[in-house]
């Protein structure tokens, strides 16, 4: 596939592969080390990479990014993050003075993760760097390093200018030919962010012949505010999302700050996060207990589907060959919306148990309630029976404590690395409890305590 | 003088910049090829037959090699006790390399890789500490046995007894960089090896007898790693070993990597333990007696795990004066990863045995665990450095009783102790005491969320259990145009090694450290180097430098005074000026004089440990020179519906004697607490029924991250001299700061008793999970 893009400063054009990571061909045809592979999965940041477009610079993982996905962007490497005669970034030279460096691996990592968000005026460093792992500082003197260099200027060479791109036959522009190209070929195979398909790839040391890469489909990536609901593309990354959370449902927003990392952020959509229907996946859960309608596409016709009449099945979604989810319609307005993630790590982490609560009360009494859940079941799922145990009922701790032995009617969780079957079954009552002492305006989360 | 200045890491420009090369950064000559081992998929059986057919015909192959097909030696093992490069007839874990690809690309060799067929008749698997017990599966004949006195009788005459049993998981290492190296071939079979190694000498050894050479063949040239940890101490010598039969075998140059799923299948970890305990005790907590015993998972092979398991047994007393102790240690053989060296290297779980114990008392006496803690300390001695003398009987003199002998478990005089002084000094600066009763009242008022706090120390023995081991060279050469080249046996890993003895290096000579090029560590300049483990880099290797440095500066000083009819010991080195009698002389001119006049401006410099002596059989001795302390406060707050919690606070104070620089010490520190509060938090290793691994990448493995470390961080150093002859009296800081971490551990155990009567008898680690576990246990 031909792919015409920035890199740090200079036009580049390569015949790749469709499948060729971007962290490769710099390591291995330009030679460009500073970036670096620790995991080759996403998880570790030590690849990070800026990529800007029309919609601004942006910190990816290039281990888990396919060149032709670069296409019609610019990129800049730790080694164009340092201006022309060698002058030290801001944030490089903080790096230094306040020993933000050890064994020096994940630094060229941190630093463009801490120079996108430099550039932005980003000032919660945790997050900017929460897709960064270093093993050797205990990270303090890198927020350091980070608080220091907030406040000087960007340096001039960071703005890349984004360069005209010819269109491409692997990346539709719209979604009408995204619709043409799927219908023509139903086997083959969608890339947005490639946060999921990318381990496919660099795991799974799977080939794939046919693709389709989404993210010049521009009409997938609106968020249209239609009153009172919001229609969110399909391709609306969870970073473009996550501001509009934040205004409407925050408790969503909070839960979306946790998946995974700014540079998973940036990459992963909606769209994929809902289609490739992963039990685990965080946005089905929040999705169901807003009663979101996902919008489907296939040649031209369209469907709608209720979020949690997709996922039939472990795997399985109701969806046919050549379909795909073109949107998904939410309420602006869910003001007893709450959504807890549990892991075993704050970041970065998949959710152990995702346990999300909709449940409104008219007067003293449950008028209706949507709770739904991931990592439970097979699939993303409501819990009708605690649901039932709830609706009609006064809001009150005998009703909670009632509702609470209906959870093994709704779910028979597994065990696993994560977590055990009986762990998961707990928390899952307790998060119900949780919610009520939430809605009751009490601290329930450890992080909003200090010393 | 420029010991002692915070200066930042030699390399952080090139860090920061990505210029800073690693293994797979070195551009390699043309037509290199690729490794990738194919592994066992069963946890122990025969191997009957493997079908390689498939891999040798995938695109990209080159070669295809099993056991049989090795040349020379089929042996990486670090210990006495052989260790196959690749699996001959029986496959001992899953992971375990069964044959080696060689191919034109790091995929095509993973690709191929993946298409090799094994035929293996199972046999039981021995995977956890309970199913090696049942088979009698061990290392040594029987456990080994430290003690002192008679705990049983101790245990049994005291006013009160108590009994438990902590689960100790282990630990991926998770260096940022995997395990790399490259072989390039010489003439006449001579090999260059780069590897990604803390033992270079090591290397050289393995590969030597691989290839059917002599050591002199081969030489290991290491210049950095992207984090250690003990984890490649050696876990690298597979790879590079490979790499040199793969160039031998092609004549072209051979590069392997693991990917990091292969990386954490493939290598050993932190041995993770189970610490049985009983403990006799008085109504105030004081200690009469404690007897442990140790079940420590070694894995399929030996690797290092005698002396973890040695270090874990010297451990268990950590700052405490118990009057008898009994620690009886298993050394178990499973099929596992092997279990290998780890920074602190058994020393972590040992201590963290006696730290539950402490916790356990005092919440059976129902006192504060601080103050339990302090009871039973070693005494404070003072220290006496030359002209602080103090006559007894005086109005500010040291009672007698500090000078009387107060000995480990394993005979060692305790003669450094200083944690009395440095908690007293902690509790202080944390605010300990408002803050433990704030607490209280804090969980009165919450019921969902409880705060905890815990205090802890650390005494941590610095010294090579195998002493032989504590030796370093160094070569310092000083150019013409007084430019200093700089080599020893330590390798950088992080740590800040290569500035420090830099740092030394330029004050020896009186110069600025810019003078001084700090040069990648190479067999060929410094033979027989121990590895850079053990907390020992800067003692030794900053010993070796100063002796080199020295000999050069001699020579010097005797040129110039001959010149100026002065006492050479009266010559000075300051400022890049020598002085001699009234005159300054540049230092530049003082170097081409004495190159002109002739003078030998290279000299290697060698050092050896004083002091130590050790019987690891018979456990008596003094195994270590000195002894590092530190001590740390954390707080708390877990959510006791979930068992998630958070670190809110953690307050440090470390000795690491007269610091060579604060800075990078205070980052080994800061560092160090976060990892150990790692090892006993997140991270957690799961097997399956069937022996492997589930969590081997990041996505499942979770070491902390940025918002994991405490919201407020104070870590601050203790100033002291070390009371040994050190090099500028500093002491060794690159493991004993991990151990921090327990009190982060037991802040959760705190945290957790405050939700009923029972004691925590918290697991480790304190996944989310276990913490609620542990909350259900204490309120039943």
């Amino acid at each position: 596939m031909q792919v015409r893009f920035l890199l740090n400063g200079e036009t580049v054009e390569v015949d790749a592969p469709p499948t060729r990571t971007l962290l490769d061909w710099l390591r291995e045809e330009r030679g460009l080390t500073g970036t670096k592979e620790g995991c080759n999965e996403g998880d570790c940041g030590a690849c990070t990479v800026m990529v800007t477009d029309e919609a601004g610079a942006r910190a990816l993982n290039a281990c888990i990014l396919f060149l032709p996905q670069v296409h019609g962007r610019a990129v800049r490497t730790v080694e164009g993050v340092s201006g022309p005669e060698g002058a030290l970034h801001p944030v490089q030279q903080a790096m230094i003075d306040h020993h933000g460096s050890q064994c020096g691996f994940c630094t060229p990592g941190f630093v463009v993760s801490m120079a996108v968000g430099h550039m932005q005026g980003r000032r919660d460093h945790d997050d900017v760097v929460a897709g960064n792992l270093c093993r050797c500082t205990g990270y303090a003197p890198i927020v350091r390093a980070a608080e220091a260099a907030a406040k000087a200027k960007v340096p001039a060479w960071m703005s890349d200018e984004v360069p005209a791109s010819e269109t491409v036959s692997y990346a539709p522009e719209t979604s009408d030919e995204l619709a043409a190209w799927y219908q023509a070929h139903p086997d083959g195979t969608l890339i947005a962010g490639a946060t999921d398909v990318g381990l496919w790839v660099t795991k799974g040391l799977r080939e794939l012949p046919e693709v389709a890469f989404l993210n010049r489909c521009r009409d997938l990536q609106g968020i249209d505010d239609e009153g009172a609901t919001l229609r969110i593309g399909a391709g609306v990354t969870m970073a473009a999302l996550l501001p509009v959370l934040v205004r409407h449902h925050p408790s969503y927003a909070e839960l979306v700050r946790r998946y995974g990392s700014e540079q998973v952020r940036q990459a992963a959509t909606i769209g994929g996060n809902i289609a490739n229907g992963s039990p685990i996946g965080d946005n089905p859960p929040a999705l169901i207990a807003l009663g979101a309608t996902l919008h489907l596409r296939h040649g031209s016709g369209r469907r709608d589907v209720k979020i949690e009449d997709f996922f039939l099945d472990y795997g399985k979604q109701d969806r046919r060959p050549g379909e795909f989810v073109e949107a998904v319609t939410i309420s602006k307005k869910a003001t007893a919306l709450r959504c807890y993630k549990l892991s075993k790590r704050f970041d970065q982490d998949i959710s152990a148990v995702c346990g999300c609560f909709n449940v409104e009360v008219d007067g003293e009494v449950v008028s209706s309630a949507r709770i739904a859940f991931g990592g439970m079941a097979g699939i993303p799922k409501r819990a009708a029976a605690v649901e039932a145990a709830l609706v009609g009922q006064p809001w009150a701790k005998e009703t909670v404590e009632t509702a609470l032995a209906r959870f093994s009617d709704d779910f028979q969780p597994m065990s696993d690395m994560r977590a055990s079957a009986g762990y998961r079954l707990e928390t899952a009552r307790n998060m119900l409890v949780r919610y009520f002492h939430d809605m009751a305006g009490e601290t329930v989360s450890v992080r909003e305590v200090r010393a | 003088m420029s010991v002692a200045k915070p200066l930042p890491h030699d390399a952080a420009p090139l860090h920061v910049t990505g210029q800073a090369r690693y293994v797979d950064d070195i551009p390699l000559p043309k037509g290199a090829l690729h490794l990738a081992f194919g592994m066992s998929e069963e946890a122990h059986g025969r191997l009957l037959a493997l079908d390689l057919e498939a891999v040798k015909t995938a695109p990209g192959v080159v070669a295809v090699l099993a056991a049989g097909d090795l040349p020379f030696a089929n042996d990486v093992s670090p210990s006495p006790s052989p260790e196959p490069l690749l699996a001959t007839d029986t496959v001992e874990y899953i992971g375990q390399p069964l044959f080696l690809v060689i191919a034109e690309s790091h995929l095509a060799a993973r690709r191929a890789a993946r298409l090799g067929l094994a035929e293996i008749a199972p046999l039981p698997a021995i995977l956890t500490i309970d199913d090696a017990i049942a088979a009698d599966s061990r290392f040594e004949d029987g456990p080994r046995l430290y003690q002192k006195g008679d705990a049983a009788r101790a245990i049994a005459e005291a006013e009160r007894r108590l009994e438990g049993s902590l689960e100790i998981g282990g630990q991926e290492h998770f260096y940022l960089e995997g395990q790399a190296a490259v072989a390039l071939p010489q003439e006449g079979g001579d090999m260059v090896v780069h590897s990604s190694t803390q033992h270079p000498t090591e290397i050289q050894h393995k590969v030597a007898e691989a290839i059917g050479r002599h050591m002199n063949s081969v030489r290991v040239e290491v210049r950095r790693m992207g984090g250690g940890f003990g984890g490649k101490e050696s876990q690298g010598n597979a790879l590079a070993v490979s790499c040199a039969i793969g160039a031998r075998l092609t004549g072209l140059p051979c590069s392997m990597r693991y990917d990091r799923d292969d990386d954490m299948t493939i290598t050993g970890k932190r041995h993770d333990f189970r610490i049985d305990y009983r403990v006799g005790f008085d109504g105030k907590g004081r200690i009469a007696g404690v007897e442990f015993v140790q079940f420590c998972r070694c894995g399929w092979s030996m690797d290092l795990s005698l002396p973890v398991a040695d270090r874990a047994m010297l451990h268990a007393d950590n700052a405490y004066d118990i009057p008898h102790m009994r620690v009886e240690s298993h050394r178990l053989k499973t099929n596992t990863q092997s279990a290998t060296a780890f920074r602190g290297f058994g020393g972590p779980q040992g201590m963290l045995g006696i730290e539950r114990v402490l916790d356990h008392v005092a919440h059976s006496v129902g006192r504060d665990p601080a103050e339990v803690r302090t009871l039973n300390f070693y005494r404070d001695v003072a220290v006496r450095s030359a002209g602080s003398g103090k006559r007894f009987g005086g109005a500010h003199s040291p009672i007698r009783a500090e000078f009387e002998t107060q000995t480990t478990h394993y005979g060692m005089p305790v003669e450094d102790f200083i944690l009395n002084g440095m908690v007293e000094r902690l509790r202080e600066t944390s605010d300990y005491s408002s803050r433990k009763a704030a607490i209280s009242k804090w969980n009165a008022s919450n019921a969902l969320l409880k705060k905890g706090i815990s205090l802890t120390p650390v005494k941590f023995g610095i010294s090579f259990t195998l002493t032989h081991l504590n030796q370093a060279g160094a070569l310092v050469h000083v150019y013409q145009d007084s430019s200093i080249h700089l080599n020893h046996g330590g390798t950088e890993m992080g740590q800040g090694l290569f500035q420090k003895v830099a740092q030394v290096a330029a004050s020896r000579f009186g110069v600025g450290p810019e003078r001084v090029k700090i040069t990648a560590t190479d067999t060929g300049k410094v033979p027989n180097t121990s590895a850079t483990a053990a907390s020992s880099g800067s003692d030794l290797n900053g010993m070796a430098v100063q002796v080199a440095c020295d000999a050069i500066r001699d020579r010097l000083a005797v040129f110039v005074a001959e010149r100026a009819q002065a006492d050479p010991g009266s010559v000075r080195f300051e400022d890049n000026e020598v002085h001699v009698g009234s005159e300054r002389i540049p230092f530049e001119k003082v170097v081409l004089d004495a190159y002109q006049a002739r003078v030998s401006l290279s000299s290697t410099g060698f050092y050896a440990t004083p002091k130590v002596q050790w019987d690891r059989i018979k456990g008596q001795g003094r195994p270590f020179f000195y002894f590092a302390y530190g001590a740390a406060v954390s707080e708390v707050v877990i959510d006791t519906l979930t068992g998630e919690y958070r670190i809110l606070r953690t307050d440090i104070l470390h000795d690491c004697g007269t610091s060579l620089n604060p800075a990078i010490d205070i980052g080994q520190i800061e560092g160090g607490y976060v990892q150990g509060a790692g090892w006993l938090t997140t991270e957690e290793l799961v097997w399956d029924d069937k022996g492997r691994l589930r969590t081997h990448a990041p996505s499942t493995y979770k070491i902390p991250a940025c918002s994991d470390r405490p919201e407020v961080f104070n870590a601050a150093l203790w100033d002291g001299a070390n009371r040994e002859e050190t090099v500028y009296r500093s002491k060794a800081v690159g493991e004993p700061p991990l151990m921090l971490g327990i009190s982060a551990f037991l802040a959760l155990s705190d945290a957790v008793a405050s939700c009923g009567s029972g004691y925590p008898a918290l697991r480790a680690p304190a996944t989310p999970e276990a913490v609620l576990a542990a909350v259900r246990r204490v309120q039943a």
